[in-house]
């Protein structure tokens, strides 16, 4: 397999996973948004934690939700909107054609017809929901696909360790903007201010439901933290991710019958979820520890990158 | 040479003007019930000499089908090409970059005779293009014999110099050939041109017939159509059969494309993926101890046989185009020592020169000793005074083309070119008539196509595929029909708006 097929298809899949958690990010804004006084307040707070106010800031100035959904949806300046997201993985998806099956490929390419129809005009708050539904309907069905078609062989483990690398980005930077609803302190207060800030991080990650399975009614900043940072059934937890990416580097150290930098700083990683509490992270700042995981990740994905040879 | 008649695929030569003679109402859109099809198809009948019997199955079948279903069939046929992403990239157009080449669903269709004596007049041609490339590069006996001029080939920019005494693996110089052929009567075949360096199109001849039988099942339960899909398999093989002497186990074959920008670039992904091979670029590739290899997640591996789809040029900016980022640095020396294949050997442009073509008809009989099976549109080579002076004075009349044009750019179309056209043409061909030939323009055949008034007459030619390996030459029966779809019009390559169908080759 070439390298730059491997990296093709780690990116395609960084992509549409990115496209997917911006849509969830953004109703989630929406959502709390509209339950506020200083409605624009929380769009500040999406575009922080999409890493993109100031290049936002740059461009509009002042954050308004209008702007901040047309620059989070369709503004080709912005690196991580949705339209270049989808344009990237498609872009990527025709470099690694050969690697991927006929439904895979359509899927994809059909994804990018159809929100490039659905992003071409400006989508008003009205539209807003229907736009972010469709984006997840269309990432929805290019995993279907890729579920349902694609081998499970090297080529699949390297989208794998995109999308994984993405999502525990995501996540963690998700908790990070929001970490001061989640401190020790701030759970004491217990207003109903802070209620809706808590549901609005679990709705971010489409987790409404799981905690109330797991929790029941009982909203709480601790068990929030526990769930989305250390729960391994929560399939967009920090823990879940990092577990899924020792899976996949331990099948590429079978498939090509060796182990990499690459799996050790994963493998390291994954210890540390083993062995620390959801207590012990709280104590030592929440801050704290998703910047040092948001650092780890980052060099875990930089070193598959070449230690797979991606890149001449 | 006037257009008096044109001879249509499916009705016969008709008896009328070509630009008159349609055999469609006008293109109004008016009516579109199912008997107003009917009615028209009586029309055209009484304006050919009669239905043509290769086409005598589908046509009981279309007398059956309405126009709304087709139109529906049309508008299917259109989102499955669009779904599949079998676009190719206009340069110099940013907002349109990725087009359709539209896709016309009524099918060409050729008897299994016409086939077997066109597909032997290929060969024959394929065959003395080789030859004549092994000759050109080595002892060049056909200028010594005098049937060619030297300086055919000593001032020609297609001749490769480099290539002098290399001996390509397998002795094969064209390993994919496509002959662009067009019809003017019932056995009247021109060759008009021949596409020696890396001709393209071939996706386009496999996912026509992919989308007809998908559409129209029927059809191929009651015609019997020669397939086509087993073309990237037999391209696979014949490229492993020239694999060079260096390979070790079964040939490492890949295809080298410029990438995601090129025009073509769905069809080198669509190959690669076909065929089962990586699909390289030039930065994934570099020399490697006297080999070429490909950068792969587990380190540098070589390849045995590149098809390439990057020009000469472009191939080893250390020995051509040095700018070039497209190739491999020092990929031609490694060539030249026996470690690769590179398909089509690099210089085969010479072959296909426009200027080189007036002499194919020489070039044929020079290395088989027969006479050529299909004939070559007679051609004036405007670096020769008098054939300049018979151009200028009968501009109106003649296509002009330029020696290393290709994809109907920089060419002019006497009868269809307003006198200022002329004109400026006129002063660009009297500043370098050696860049320029010129031919009459052929009564090329009609073929219906669909439209929403029903069917219409469109000029169409074909391109038939050609392997050439050791082992022999293969032809997929039928190949790609590109027709003009302005009516009237003659040029159908698809950077100038021409569409296409699929061709059917009859089992008998």
């Amino acid at each position: 397999m070439l390298g730059k097929t491997a990296g093709g298809l780690y990116w395609m899949f960084r992509y549409l996973e990115r496209s997917e958690n911006t849509a969830r990010l953004m109703a989630a804004g929406q959502r709390i948004a509209l339950t506020r006084s200083h409605a624009d307040d929380e769009w500040i707070s999406v575009l922080e934690t999409t890493a993109t106010l100031d290049s936002y800031s740059a461009r509009y100035g002042e954050v308004t939700r209008d702007n901040a959904i047309q620059w989070m949806l369709c503004d080709r300046d912005n690196t991580s909107s949705v339209m270049t997201v989808i344009e990237s993985a498609r872009n990527n998806a025709r470099l690694v054609r050969t690697a991927l099956t006929r439904e895979v490929w359509e899927s994809v390419n059909e994804s990018w017809m159809t929100l490039k129809d659905a992003l071409s005009q400006k989508v008003g708050e009205r539209e807003l929901p229907q736009v972010l539904t469709l984006i997840r309907n269309r990432s929805a069905h290019v995993r279907g696909a890729f579920a349902g078609t694609m081998l499970r062989n090297d080529i699949y483990n390297f989208a794998r360790l995109g999308t994984f690398i993405e999502r525990a980005d995501n996540t963690a930077r998700l908790l990070d903007v929001k970490s001061y609803v989640l401190l020790p302190s701030a759970s004491a207060v217990g207003s109903s201010l802070d209620n809706v800030q808590w549901e609005t991080i679990l709705r971010s990650v489409s987790a409404e439901g799981a905690y109330r399975m797991t929790y029941g009614q009982d909203v709480r900043a601790r068990n929030i933290a526990q769930f989305l940072i250390l729960d391994r059934r929560m399939p967009r937890s920090l823990a879940f991710s990092v577990g899924k990416l020792v899976d996949n580097y331990g099948y590429l150290a079978d498939c090509y019958g060796t182990r990499l930098d690459s799996h050790a700083k994963a493998g390291a990683l994954h210890s540390d979820f083993l062995a620390v509490g959801i207590d012990e992270i709280l104590d030592a700042g929440l801050h704290e520890f998703i910047q040092a995981f948001l650092r780890d990740v980052a060099e875990v994905g930089s070193q598959t990158e070449v230690d797979y040879r991606f890149y001449a | 040479m006037q257009m008096t008649t044109t001879f249509d695929e499916m009705w016969g030569r008709g008896m009328g003007q070509s630009q008159g003679h349609s055999a469609t109402a006008s293109d109004d859109g008016a009516s579109g019930g199912p008997n107003s099809r009917s009615s028209r198809m009586t029309q055209a009948q009484t304006m050919y000499e009669g239905l043509r019997p290769p086409y005598a199955a589908f046509d009981a079948w279309l007398k059956g089908e309405n126009p709304g279903r087709l139109l529906r069939k049309q508008h299917e046929a259109e989102e499955v090409f669009r779904l599949t992403g079998i676009t190719f990239n206009v340069y110099g157009r940013a907002e349109a970059a990725e087009r359709l080449i539209p896709f016309d669903i009524i099918p060409r269709i050729i008897s299994g005779r016409e086939w077997a004596r066109l597909a032997k007049g290929i060969e024959q041609r394929v065959r003395a293009i080789n030859a004549f490339l092994h000759d050109i590069y080595h002892r060049q006996e056909i200028i010594r014999a005098g049937r060619i001029p030297v300086e055919m080939i000593a001032r020609n920019a297609a001749f490769l110099s480099k290539m002098i005494g290399v001996e390509p693996p397998g002795g094969v110089y064209t390993h994919i050939v496509g002959i662009d052929l067009v019809r003017t009567g019932e056995d009247e075949f021109y060759v008009l041109e021949d596409n020696a360096r890396t001709p393209s199109g071939v996706s386009y001849m496999l996912e026509n017939r992919e989308t007809m039988l998908q559409m129209f099942p029927e059809l191929f339960s009651r015609n019997r159509v020669r397939p086509v899909s087993n073309y990237p398999l037999a391209l696979r093989r014949s490229l492993a059969a020239c694999a060079p002497a260096a390979t070790r186990g079964d040939p490492v074959v890949a295809v080298l494309t410029p990438g995601l920008y090129n025009s073509a670039y769905y069809e080198h992904s669509f190959l690669a993926d076909k065929m089962g091979v990586e699909l390289v670029e030039g930065h994934d590739l570099r020399v490697v101890g006297g080999r070429v290899a490909m950068r792969t997640t587990e380190g540098y591996k070589p390849i045995d046989v590149l098809y390439r789809r990057v020009d000469d040029d472009f191939l080893d900016p250390l020995n051509f185009n040095p700018e070039s980022g497209l190739g491999v640095p020092g990929i031609f020396d490694v060539y030249r020592a026996g470690g690769i294949t590179i398909a089509n050997a690099p210089g085969t442009g010479i072959a296909d020169d426009k200027a080189v073509y007036s002499y194919m008809p020489e070039i044929v009989r020079f290395y088989t000793g027969e006479a050529p099976i299909l004939q070559n549109v007679p051609t004036w080579r405007c670096n020769e005074p008098q054939a300049l002076r018979y151009v200028l004075d009968n501009l109106h009349d003649l296509v002009v083309k330029e020696v290393h044009g290709s994809g109907g750019y920089g060419m002019l179309v006497g009868p269809t070119s307003s006198k200022k056209e002329i004109a400026t043409f006129r002063e660009k061909l009297l500043a370098n008539p050696g860049n320029y030939i010129a031919q009459p323009t052929l009564a090329l055949s009609t073929v219906p196509i669909f439209t929403r008034a029903g069917l219409a007459p469109r000029h169409v030619d074909l391109r038939p595929y050609v392997l050439v390996s050791p082992d022999g030459v293969t032809i997929t029966p039928g190949g790609l029909t590109r027709v003009a779809l302005k009516k009237g019009s003659l040029v159908v390559n698809s950077s100038q708006g021409g569409g296409t169908k699929d061709t059917w080759v009859l089992e008998e």
